[in-house]
């Protein structure tokens, strides 16, 4: 009497991570499958804490994600799975534990026995491997299309201007956009809006793709032109790790689901185990909510 | 599973009769054009008024309006304005990022400069510079608590009346506008420099090329309101005896007695100014609305273009049908 609806067949192996010792709650994701021959972006969570005020919206969260791996981070609102993200890009200063991308600590450098913040300079370098999409687009609406994917190359990384204009255009078609690169995100809908966003945040070539509920803000309608972007850069190699509340797309794309609430990671693993066969009681009874009964009919 | 209901038919509803042949007429609004007729015929009783009463002096007027000693007021006028508009400007920006600042001294300094500049009135103000040499007899720069001196003057020698004016109009200005840029910059959504942050863009190319381009659109209609009241606030230097516009009439009528066409005069110039400045404000605010509107609204020039394109040159082609 399953709740879920599986569309994939279950399985009941476990996660080569739990073999290694590591702490309950924490994930090692499995290899990158074969066919991505990423060699870069790999990221690693290690015990992060956080807390805005007296509340505590991260209480020490480890997680690992390969190079070229798909993370997907479901959980109820205020579990603090964006909190989680923005701290990979140290938007979101953390209170305790270290991320690192590739073995390289994001915001922070070792002096001693201590950990020191990096000058905002070297942060900002950082950020360049870093590329995020947000829920809310962000688009700068007094730049055009072109123009908002162009700006980081020029200011940022100091490339030239028919340079950056050569790599925006291929970046605007990669997305589908290339005949709107004139217009201003004002002119565009939602879906294109966040697919410019996707092609801003390529244009650093990051070795890691973080998404912030890139369609929560999105007519239903809509939802799919940005998903199937994700999903072709899925399978380019680029690190992605996905804040969403698309079930149906974590179960597609994801290499590893994770399920968060109340600032822990309750359990992850492949979308298989965590949709169809889920071990928490919590996780079971979050699913049961925000999957469609529908479905199982 | 469920099975489809009929569709439901119109059982009691009576055909609907063909209306496409019917010409619209829209609606009438008499109300309209009485309030309309009542306006004009106000205005040409205020336009007959001006026109046929001599006592308005319009020949004085002329004949004053374009004087070398007005000009030359005019000119101070202008040189004022741009002065403290521009300084008064720029520190109104620094004290906006400073009130905008992490820093607690830096915040309290820049809301006590605007507490002090905006709670007194610019007269005192202006009154205070121009006797500073009263209450210091020496300005100096040097090295705090050592007798180490670059340069020293008297106070006297230093502040004229243009630079207690240039001074007195510039930190009062910058007062104001450093509300109007902090008001601004707090317009323009947190996201925006979150997300050119995350893709490495430097803080102060943030400022320059993400944030103060969108802000500018909530800055601009204040901050030519204030360049505006500026100009004619420039005229209360008076009390500095400095020859600018407003002072050099006064000036003359005191010695002619023709006081009405005199303010005329200078009323006229300052029109003449706010004008020139409206039609600044009306291209720069389009320049900053790039993006913000869907479609940017056609310039007078453009209508008026496309009003002769489309009605006066369309004619011949109407004739012809």
């Amino acid at each position: 009497m399953s709740i879920i609806a599986a569309r994939k067949e279950s399985t009941t192996t476990p996660q080569a991570g739990e073999s290694a010792g590591v702490p309950a709650g924490t994930t090692a994701a499995r290899p990158a499958p074969a066919d991505k021959k990423a060699t870069r972006g790999q990221v690693d969570i290690t015990n992060v804490r956080k807390s805005f005020g007296a509340t505590e919206v991260l209480k020490g969260v480890s997680l690992s994600v390969p190079p070229g791996g798909v993370a997907v981070i479901v959980g109820p609102s205020g579990s603090g799975k964006s909190t989680l993200l923005r701290t990979i890009n140290h938007l979101e200063k953390v209170d305790g534990g270290y991320i690192t991308i590739d073995g390289e600590l994001v915001g922070y450098e070792v002096r001693g026995n201590k950990l020191h913040e990096l000058r905002e300079k070297d942060i900002l370098k950082q950020r360049t491997h870093i590329g995020m999409v947000f829920q809310s687009f962000n688009l700068f609406p007094h730049l055009t299309a072109l123009e908002n994917v162009i700006e980081a190359p020029i200011v940022a990384q100091k490339r030239s201007k028919a340079e950056a204009r050569k790599r925006g255009l291929e970046l605007l078609d990669r997305v589908g956009l290339k005949d709107r690169a004139d217009a201003y995100p004002r002119q565009l809908s939602g879906g294109q809006q966040q697919r410019v966003a996707i092609a801003r945040a390529l244009a650093l070539d990051p070795k890691i793709l973080l998404f912030d509920e890139p369609t929560s803000a999105l007519d239903p309608e809509l939802v799919n032109e940005v998903l199937d972007v994700i999903r072709e850069l899925a399978k380019s190699g680029t690190t992605l790790i996905v804040v969403t509340h698309e079930m149906g797309f974590a179960r597609d794309v994801a290499d590893t689901v994770v399920f968060m609430d109340q600032g822990q990671i309750v359990e992850s693993g492949t979308p298989q185990e965590i949709f169809a066969n889920p071990r928490e009681e919590r996780t079971r009874s979050f699913f049961s909510k925000v999957i469609e009964p529908a479905f199982n009919i | 599973m469920s099975a489809i209901a009929p569709p439901a038919t119109a059982e009691t509803s009576p055909p609907t009769p063909d209306y496409s042949e019917y010409k619209l007429v829209p609606a009438r609004h008499p109300w309209r054009w009485v309030g309309t007729v009542l306006v004009a015929a106000g205005v040409a009783a205020i336009a007959w008024s001006l026109v046929t009463n001599p006592r308005w002096e319009w020949g004085v007027v002329a004949e004053w309006f374009t004087a070398q000693s007005v000009v030359n007021g005019l000119i101070e006028t202008l040189k004022l304005t741009a002065i403290s508009g521009v300084l008064g400007f720029v520190l109104g920006f620094i004290l906006a990022l400073m009130r905008l600042s992490a820093s607690p001294l830096l915040v309290s300094v820049s809301w006590t400069f605007s507490w002090i500049f905006r709670s007194t009135p610019l007269l005192v103000q202006l009154l205070l510079w121009y006797n500073l040499g009263y209450l210091y007899e020496k300005i100096s720069l040097g090295i705090p608590f050592t007798d180490v001196r670059f340069f020293e003057a008297q106070t006297t020698t230093l502040i004229s009346q243009f630079a207690a004016a240039v001074l007195g109009l510039t930190l009062n200005q910058a007062a104001y506008s450093a509300e109007i840029i902090r008001g601004g910059i707090l317009s323009v959504d947190q996201g925006q420099l979150e997300a050119a942050s995350a893709l490495g863009i430097p803080a102060w190319k943030r400022s320059t090329r993400i944030v103060l381009p969108q802000a500018m659109r909530a800055i601009l209609p204040n901050a030519f309101n204030e360049i505006i009241g500026l100009v004619k606030g420039t005229s209360i230097v008076y009390v500095l005896a400095y020859s600018e516009l407003f002072y050099t009439v006064q000036v003359i009528y005191n010695r002619t007695q023709q006081v009405l066409p005199l303010l005329l005069v200078a009323t006229l110039w300052y029109v003449v100014i706010t004008s020139v400045l409206s039609v600044f404000q009306y291209y720069i605010e389009r320049h900053f609305s790039k993006g913000a509107l869907r479609t940017l609204p056609l310039t007078p020039l453009q209508k008026a273009r496309k009003f002769f394109t489309t009605h006066v040159a369309a004619t011949p082609t109407k004739d012809a049908r």
